[in-house]
């Protein structure tokens, strides 16, 4: 809800959650951006960015995601090299390669994932990481064959594996080359199956198109953090198509459970717990080397 | 047959008037046919010229031509003994996307493909050829079937894309198209995949893995719909055209990065002009193709299609 003096204000000054640079607030004090409740930030930190007051689960980035699921945050890279393709030679408005350049600047990552191997309660699994604030988490071809190195460093190792997905979707500026990336992770993950490794796909706020229809629906195990909105179309685009007003929770997590979609719904600060559980029980043999 | 023409056709429509003109005229019959037949070539000439050089839009045009042959056609013209077998066994029957068991050249096959719809009222049955949840989970139990009674699957795509409701997503949109590209990559029997017209976003891709990725010369094939495209990146549908344009989405563009296999020839002034020879010129591909995967045993097949899929932009 929009105070009144928000609406006076500059726009220089007025700020808007969802245009912030980083879904972190930053300093000592923040401000919870659903409650505006004031926390001070080693708590916040400390409760994995879930608001103390009212349990809002904050976005956060791929590199906290990895520090909080791998003990003592340390995890070793897989594929951390490669770099982003302009396979059509795209622009819009901007140049991809451009919009590129901006992402890697603004937030030190070179793509919008991730992927990584470490151990977590002393058990060696493979993770990858989606990160939102690099173009809206999408995938190309750098996001799929990331993906898709990690899947297969865990069926070469034996690990589970784990990925924490958000996403708007398949990357626009790479077109068929990113539709494809669908089937290439969704290839891999039978790979993975074949090899009786467990999948834990972690659905973290918000999900949508390719990156929804592919890899992030297939785990052995569908687990969504509290009231993450997941979805193959957005809200917007369905509500001018049916010209209907859209159910209250549409596409939440709540929502998703309710349907079918996913096993469970798991706060933040007790998902690391719960993936080791889920993988005792999947996968209870493992060769330690 | 009178067609309709695209506004880039406006040449080959004014030659066409002009010879409808004439042929309602009073003129001596053999005067009016040696005016008719100079002007069908002319027709041909200029259908020719214009054709060689379409640009990305108009290919787009074409691609979503009202007369475009549909997958019913391509059933009727090339299969014989057509089945359709209808339902998702779980929710209901999709009218988006039909499939059947026919016989091709005496052989069982299973056919999956959208429909369009023709007239107004088979439109709204199918929809516009924008699926449900219930069409991909049918096409993924068809496919099945085809598996364990040993036939090749046929795909022929054609959709603007998965239909964005509220009721599809209630139903696992997501879950259904994730769930066919994984059956679609282990699956023990060779699929051809045809693009046909409009092979748009998950909704195509949904039927779209497979052996042999073939797109009709005048197809196009893309993350998302021009439209859909120009509001997500331009924030402005108009833009559709600038989008098509970026997206390369049309088939000698993805034969260029190796994302399809093939580009199937299109009669002059594309596949509606002549159905018949389009429809035999795919019978002659559908041969080809599968007496190519017929030589392979299965392990052999699955790993050919593994490493077409691994090799979608794949980065060295």
């Amino acid at each position: 809800m929009k105070k009144w003096f928000d609406k006076i204000l500059p726009s220089f000054i007025r700020q808007n959650p969802e245009e912030r640079p980083s879904p972190i607030p930053q300093g000592l004090w923040q401000s919870c951006p659903n409650c505006n409740e004031i926390i001070y930030g080693p708590d916040l930190e400390e409760n994995h960015y879930v608001c103390t007051n009212c349990g809002h689960h904050i976005r956060i980035g791929a590199r906290h995601r990895m520090s909080y699921f791998f003990d003592n945050n340390e995890y070793q890279e897989i594929s951390e090299s490669i770099e982003t393709k302009d396979w059509l030679d795209f622009k819009d408005t901007k140049k991809y390669k451009d919009r590129i350049s901006e992402s890697i600047n603004k937030i030190n990552e070179k793509e919008a994932i991730i992927s990584a191997y470490g151990k977590v309660k002393d058990r060696e699994m493979v993770a990858a990481a989606f990160e939102f604030r690099f173009m809206g988490g999408s995938m190309g071809s750098v996001v799929g064959q990331k993906f898709t190195d990690a899947v297969y460093y865990a069926v070469d190792k034996k690990l589970p594996f784990v990925c924490f997905s958000t996403s708007g979707g398949a990357r626009m500026q790479e077109s068929l080359v990113s539709l494809f990336q669908m089937a290439k992770t969704a290839a891999a993950l039978n790979d993975l199956k074949q090899a009786k490794l467990p999948f834990i796909s972690v659905l973290t706020d918000p999900i949508y198109g390719g990156v929804a229809a592919s890899l992030a629906m297939l785990g052995d195990v569908n687990i969504a953090e509290p009231k993450a909105q997941v979805g193959f179309t957005g809200p917007r685009v369905i509500e001018q198509t049916v010209r209907v007003k859209l159910p209250d929770g549409f596409q939440k997590s709540e929502f998703l459970l309710k349907h079918g979609m996913i096993d469970m719904i798991v706060p933040r600060t007790e998902l690391k717990e719960k993936i080791f559980n889920l993988v005792s029980k999947l996968s209870p043999k493992i060769d330690e080397a | 047959m009178s067609y309709s023409f695209l506004d880039f056709e406006k040449p080959i429509s004014l030659l066409e008037k002009k010879i409808e003109d004439l042929r309602s005229s009073q003129d001596q019959p053999d005067v009016i046919q040696s005016q008719v037949d100079s002007l069908n070539k002319e027709i041909i000439k200029i259908t020719k010229e214009l054709y060689s050089n379409l640009s990305i839009w108009q290919k787009v045009q074409v691609a979503r031509h009202p007369h475009r042959p549909h997958f019913s056609d391509y059933i009727e013209k090339i299969f014989h003994n057509f089945d359709e077998h209808r339902g998702d066994r779980n929710f209901g029957d999709d009218r988006a996307i039909i499939g059947g068991t026919a016989t091709f050249k005496g052989k069982p096959v299973m056919l999956i493909g959208h429909e369009k719809g023709k007239d107004t009222k088979d439109k709204i049955e199918r929809n516009f050829g924008m699926s449900q949840p219930e069409g991909y989970r049918k096409a993924a139990r068809l496919m099945k079937l085809a598996e364990d009674f040993s036939m090749p699957v046929i795909t022929f795509i054609d959709t603007p894309g998965a239909y964005p409701g509220i009721e599809s997503e209630e139903r696992g949109n997501s879950q259904a198209i994730a769930y066919n590209l994984s059956v679609m990559s282990k699956l023990k029997t060779p699929i051809i995949v045809i693009i046909t017209g409009e092979g748009g976003s998950g909704g195509a891709l949904a039927i779209g893995v497979g052996d042999n990725i073939s797109m009709l010369e005048y197809s196009i094939y893309s993350v998302a719909s021009p439209e859909a495209c120009a509001s997500i990146v331009w924030r402005d549908s108009s833009k559709a055209e600038d989008a098509a344009k970026a997206m390369k989405l049309d088939a000698s563009n993805l034969l260029e990065l190796s994302l399809i296999d093939k580009i199937i020839d299109e009669p002059l002034g594309g596949a509606h002009r002549d159905i018949q020879k389009m429809s035999s010129v795919l019978s002659d591909h559908i041969s080809e193709q599968l007496e190519k995967c017929s030589s392979l045993n299965i392990s052999d097949l699955l790993n050919e299609r593994h490493k077409k899929i691994m090799s979608y932009g794949a980065i060295e």
